[in-house]
């Protein structure tokens, strides 16, 4: 099959790829540019594990295709921190005990990035409704939701 | 104690929240090929032959196999509770004349590149003769294949005069219940990558978990290999509830091919798959009988079961029945017991343990009962509980059962006072009280609740080496694996605490072959307690050669030192000379004794843990959604290692429980077809099912058995979940004993609805 010459901007980086027009934008996230911390728990669309930002609007990465996503500005996992310093919402999830296996964590923490970005004063059952969209299976979820609170309310110092 | 009992975030955290760690799909090898395997798309049938050349003629397909291809290994063996007569059931790495499930693998395939490979596995064509399949373990057997009835193995267990125990009842209470199929669905789903280096002679396989020195020796054998020649190397593992890590024929396919094909290999399970084809659970119907006196007191038990395997014998063989008959007593004294659970195959995916295997059905079971005898005999549910429990002066109690090769032993409880415990946490008679005038006044509002008993610890050993270096950096490398479940800082806690060594000075390896010699893995909730107890002896150990080290070094007798964060000093002197742990090893370069201290924690009985899950529920009659308006699990633990990490381990078994009880299932059609093989059929709960939990956790009853006291705490979150649901719902509906079965879909609980309308009109 054909590939294409495309370039994605990802976390402010530019990366020049080289991808089939049916390559997902996870896919080629994970193995094209080598950012790996996207995971992919279903591959459609359930999950979430795979939710990335485009222009600043949560996306789930598998459902697109990389050749689609030119000219945006992609968000993940890999570019929360900065450098040594955890991003509140990182720390956030640290403290409260948001993770275990943490395979579903980059997915959340990009999901509740966008939410908490839209809306700084998100109510509890907003946040609820916005955060049903990800699966998590070890944590029970209320941990999850502290520390979107606790992180949301760091990231208005 | 400085970290025992701390609630301290986990050291595994920040690579996870960096993005940076490495799950199976994130390791590649320069010139892999991907792995995609040939599912059998119907139940049952004759395999007539696979025709592959459409597939083969794909630039980039490097090779396709058959049944044939690999017809010369031996089908996966089992490794725990074999029982005689169950080797012809387990299964062979690719269907071998006959299919059996939807999801068997019947041909794999190798392509350069892995959405090539799935291209060219659609052109792969499975000629089958397609036959009647079964569906259900409780209709007459039929033939697993010619001469061999379905109708496996029967487990039986029982003590005590039953007959007699019947003869003199009061009354005998029977029911007929069902727990229906769910598993672990992890959000990782499966991945194996094998390299094979022929100048070593070294096999490395990536994406172990759960059992990976078990699954090298296993491997060792199928490949007729010797074991030091295969290391399996566990990296970040995206949840394992039993089912992940268990041998699979994908796990043997990728070996194989890495070795023949002389290429790394890489396979990565898709979500449809993982459905279809990785370890399903439950699938248990029960026929319970009990025979009470006139005060509730259960003379005797009678449970025959049914258990739906699905197509083939895994690895756990006979595990899952065996421990629903060990266990199903739970915390009561039940003078009279039998079990006889019907292993039974049918044509559905293979099933094996999740989370609480055996418990979480067996005590749905004998909840179910409990409160059925309080409706019979017109008692309150809790005093038919409490007439039953076993008292703390019985223990330990004998429960003359077996299961998993060792005596079931009760090594401690204070079942009563625990009960009491969460009763008063929730003000129970005020509770019922308010439920009770809510229904009244018109609402379907129920409170339900599920006593358990728990085991923890599983033997028959765990090896641990502490090794100490120049920088007071001390390694501790064991024989089991993470899941995500804490190992590393739990681990370390009981390390620093024995060794008097900073926390931050300690690194936990786990699940690599090649660092220790044997190792029983992570399962069965035994890591805390067998590993736990080996650190803490090995830990124990390294400080007394360390202060006797100290003691020539300092001149003073090692009575007279001290430990604190790693510094060894005199006593009382606080200004006088010191020396780090380090310190000690730098001046004793030449003795090789506590750099290296291994110790072994042995154990032929396990911990048994108890606890109990109180829920609230409310049904609109309208739409029949339910709501779980509290949940409340009151647990103990023994002796808490990071109360933190406990409380994540129920949440999160509270979650899954809810799941099971009320929407997770692997429905099938008429045809054997599966239904629920994605993630919008197959329902997980969200954040918007899943009530906030209030944990009372207790360290009332410490384990006798090992050094720490402590009891494992990977169940205790799910195993009365589908019990304390049921019982609520049944008590919103007005403890009519409707409720016979999990999970109670909206659909169910629609029908249970009209039921209870129609009633009503009738009477």
């Amino acid at each position: 099959m054909t590939k294409l010459d495309i370039s994605l901007t990802v976390n402010g980086d530019n990366y020049p790829i080289k991808v089939e027009a049916r390559r997902t934008l996870a896919d080629a996230l994970r193995d094209d540019c080598r950012l790996t911390g996207t995971h992919l728990g279903c591959e459609h669309g359930v999950c979430g594990a795979c939710t990335v930002l485009v222009d600043d609007q949560p996306v789930r990465a598998c459902l697109g295709f990389a050749v689609q996503f030119e000219g945006t500005e992609i968000r993940t996992v890999e570019g929360l921190a900065n450098g040594d310093e955890l991003h509140p919402l990182q720390q956030a999830f640290w403290d409260n005990h948001g993770l275990q296996c943490g395979f579903c964590t980059p997915g959340f923490l990009m999901l509740a990035l966008a939410v908490l970005e839209d809306n700084p004063d998100i109510g509890d059952e907003e946040l609820q409704r916005a955060l049903s969209s990800n699966l998590c299976r070890c944590t029970g979820y209320q941990n999850i939701v502290k520390a979107v609170r606790a992180a949301a309310a760091a990231m208005k110092k | 104690m400085i970290y025992l009992g701390k609630a301290l975030r986990r050291s595994e955290d920040p690579p996870l929240l960096r993005g940076e760690a490495h799950f199976a799909a994130d390791i590649s090898f320069d010139g892999q090929l991907h792995m995609r395997v040939v599912r059998s798309p119907v139940a049952f049938g004759r395999l007539l032959g696979i025709e592959a050349g459409d597939a083969l003629a794909l630039p980039g397909v490097a090779a396709v196999w058959s049944g044939r291809d690999v017809a010369d290994l031996a089908p996966i063996d089992f490794r725990q509770v074999r029982l005689p007569g169950l080797k012809p059931y387990s299964q062979p790495i690719l269907a071998q004349g006959y299919v059996r499930y939807v999801g068997e693998p019947v041909a794999v395939l190798f392509a350069e590149d892995p959405y090539l490979a799935e291209d060219a596995a659609d052109l792969v064509f499975a000629d089958i003769e397609e036959g009647e399949p079964i569906r259900s373990a409780t209709e007459r057997p039929g033939e697993f294949a010619p001469g061999l009835t379905t109708a496996a193995a029967t487990v039986d267990k029982s003590y005590g005069e039953l007959e007699a125990a019947f003869a003199k009842a009061h009354e005998i209470v029977e029911l007929r219940l069902r727990v229906g199929r769910h598993s672990g669905v992890a959000l990782e789903t499966r991945g194996a990558i094998a390299r094979y280096d022929a100048a070593s002679d070294l096999l490395q396989v990536y994406g172990a978990a759960k059992i990976p020195h078990l699954n090298r020796d296993a491997l060792a054998t199928l490949l007729g290999r010797p074991a030091d020649s295969i290391q399996l190397y566990e990296g970040y593992v995206g949840g394992g509830f039993g089912i992940r890590g268990e041998l699979y024929p994908e796990d043997v396919l990728v070996c194989l091919a890495a070795l023949r094909l002389g290429r790394p290999v890489k396979w990565i399970e898709d979500r449809r798959e993982h459905l279809i084809a990785a370890n399903h659970s439950r699938d248990q119907s029960h026929h319970i009988r009990a025979a009470v006196d006139r005060s509730g007191f259960v003379l005797a038990i009678d449970d025959e079961f049914w258990a739906d395997q699905g197509a083939y014998m895994r690895t756990h063989a006979a595990t899952v029945a065996d421990l629903t008959a060990a266990m199903l007593p739970g915390p009561y004294l039940i003078p009279a017991y039998r079990a006889a659970g019907h292993i039974r195959l049918t044509n559905k995916t293979p099933a094996g343990t999740y989370r609480a295997p055996g418990r979480f059905e067996g005590c749905f079971v004998c909840e179910r009962l409990m409160d059925a005898i309080a409706r019979r005999l017109n008692l309150d549910p809790i005093a038919v509980r409490k007439a039953n429990l076993i008292p703390p002066e019985r223990m330990p109690l004998d429960r003359q059962l077996e299961t998993l090769g060792t005596p079931v032993v009760y090594d401690s409880g204070k079942y009563e006072a625990l009960l009491d415990r969460l009763l008063d946490h929730v003000d129970y008679a005020d509770l019922e009280a308010r439920t009770a005038a809510r229904r009244a006044a018109g609402e379907l509002a129920g409170v339900g609740f599920g006593i358990f008993v728990e085991k923890s610890g599983l033997g028959p050993f765990d090896d641990v080496e502490l090794i100490l270096n120049e920088d007071s950096a001390v390694e501790v490398v064991t024989g089991v694996a993470s899941l995500g479940q804490g190992v590393e800082t739990s681990l370390a806690q009981i390390c620093a605490d024995a060794l008097s060594a900073n926390i931050e000075n300690i690194t936990v390896v786990h699940g690599q072959t090649d660092r220790i010699g044997r190792g029983m893995g992570a399962f069965a909730s035994r890591v805390t307690v067998m590993t736990g107890s080996a650190v803490h002896q090995a830990a124990t150990d390294l400080k007394q050669q360390l202060l006797a080290a100290a003691a020539a070094m300092l001149q003073t007798p090692a009575q007279q030192l001290s430990v604190e964060a790693g510094v060894i000093r005199i006593n009382n002197r606080p200004e006088g000379p010191s020396l780090t742990l380090g310190e000690v090893v730098r001046g004793n370069a030449s003795e090789k004794t506590f750099k290296s201290v291994t110790a072994t924690f042995n154990t032929k009985h396990m911990t048994y843990p108890y606890g109990a899950h109180l829920v609230v529920a409310a049904i609109d009659p309208e739409t029949a959604a339910l709501e779980i308006e509290r949940y409340v699990v009151a647990y103990d633990i023994g002796r808490a290692v990071n109360p933190l990490l406990i409380e994540g381990q129920i949440a999160g078994g509270m979650a899954q429980g809810i799941g099971g009880a009320l929407f997770e299932e692997f429905v099938y059609d008429d045809l054997a077809q599966p239904l629920a093989a994605n993630l919008a059929d197959y329902l997980m709960p969200t954040v918007a099912e899943i009530p906030e939990l209030e944990t009372l956790l207790s360290e009332d009853a410490p384990s006798p058995i090992n050094p720490l006291g402590v009891k494992g705490a990977g169940e205790a979150g799910i195993t009365a979940a589908g019990a304390a649901i049921a019982a609520a719902v049944d008590n919103a509906l007005g403890n009519s004993g409707d409720v016979d079965r999990l999970p109670i879909t909206p659909t169910r609980l629609h029908d249970l609805l009209v039921a209870r309308a129609n009633r009503a009109d009738g009477g």
